[in-house]
């Protein structure tokens, strides 16, 4: 990966410590990624700098940032998308998560509010002589599998207006992957966690802005897996 | 009341909604291109048990709808949430069916 020909761009960090924005200039390359540029940073101008990632190709979710006022993977956004037209790039933490330092956020609130939606499976307490058959084709395992790839990097839970404004919303993440096991025949809580995903604060909580489906990296449409929890939750209809 | 039977009044209170708001959008464009005075208008209500059960069931449906909206408006803009704000609610659910019913029984009686 070469510069091209000493071009450069600027980025527009936000620093926790003095509570502004502090610019940067870092060398323009080709096919370069958000995440390629914070990384030049912290190595070559400023070592304090904090963020996360870990595996920089877009499967354990740690590395997502509020980039020009989207919430998305770096890892996976290259600048030039980011910031089309050599535009400033302006690098942010998630929003609706606590900051830790400049852009890094604790996910912890994300994972408290998977586990409040029962969003973990649960073995029946009887188990069965033999495996439970899942053919692939049916609607039910179908629509777990629609939203069974989240990698949980928060980026639709920091795009949803509703988890900005009530704070005990559980989120679109959650929210889906609770709709992933509910739609599991191996799992043994379906009525505990409709009643979880049912309660002040759950999927009846959704305004479906549809903003998470809008951000979700992976394609995943949380929004319907909320609509699914509430015609389970509120009419017992299933997929 | 658990938040899925709230969610269902909401949306079932909205169907009816759509549809009165309808009727009476379409019977008062043709009362006013038909030239009629509001006395010729209630001339032909009065006593007509249809348009009370007609805007009764308005009333009632806005009194069902507008509570569980503004519920909503004021835990997510507000934070008021909680059984001082459900109670709160119902009173005003209360006041706008009176008031609405009110309304229907003047076009009738």
């Amino acid at each position: 990966m070469s510069a091209d020909a000493g071009e450069t761009l600027t980025a527009r960090i936000w620093r926790s410590g003095p509570g502004r924005f502090q610019d940067f200039r870092v060398p323009r390359r080709a096919n370069q990624t958000v995440l390629d540029v914070v990384t030049w940073i912290q190595r070559r101008l400023d070592p304090t700098l904090g963020y996360r990632f870990a595996c920089r190709v877009g499967m354990c979710g740690s590395c997502a940032m509020t980039v020009n006022g989207v919430p998305r993977w770096t890892c996976r956004t290259r600048v030039e998308r980011a910031a089309p037209g050599g535009e400033a790039l302006e690098i942010a933490p998630l929003r609706n998560l606590p900051p830790i330092k400049d852009l890094a956020v604790d996910m912890t609130p994300l994972f408290e509010r998977w586990q409040k939606a029962l969003g973990r499976f649960v073995p029946p307490v009887e188990q069965g002589n033999d495996f439970v058959v899942v053919p692939p084709a049916t609607p039910a395992r179908r629509a777990a599998d629609a939203g069974i790839e989240c990698i949980g990097c928060g980026v639709c839970h920091a795009a949803c207006d509703l988890a900005a404004a009530d704070v005990e919303y559980l989120g679109p993440a959650a929210l889906n992957r609770a709709w992933t096991l509910v739609n599991d025949a191996r799992d043994g809580a379906q009525l505990a966690r409709i009643a979880a995903v049912a309660a002040a604060g759950g999927a009846f909580a959704c305004h479906s802005h549809q903003n998470c489906q809008a951000h979700c990296p992976k394609g995943l449409n949380p929004t319907a897996a909320i609509s699914g929890l509430k015609r389970m939750a509120a009419l017992g209809s299933r997929p | 009341m658990s938040e899925a039977r709230l969610f269902l009044l909401q949306r079932g209170s909205a169907a009816v909604l759509g549809l009165c708001v309808a009727v009476h959008l379409v019977t008062l464009v043709l009362a006013v291109q038909a030239g009629l005075s509001a006395e010729a208008i209630l001339g032909r209500t009065r006593g007509q048990f249809g348009w009370l059960v007609f805007y009764g069931l308005f009333a009632a449906a806005a009194a069902v709808h507008a509570p569980i909206g503004l519920r909503a408006v004021l835990r997510e803009t507000a934070g008021w949430k909680g059984q001082g704000a459900d109670l709160a609610l119902l009173a005003f659910g209360a006041l706008l069916l009176a008031a609405g019913w009110r309304a229907a029984w003047a076009v009738f009686a």
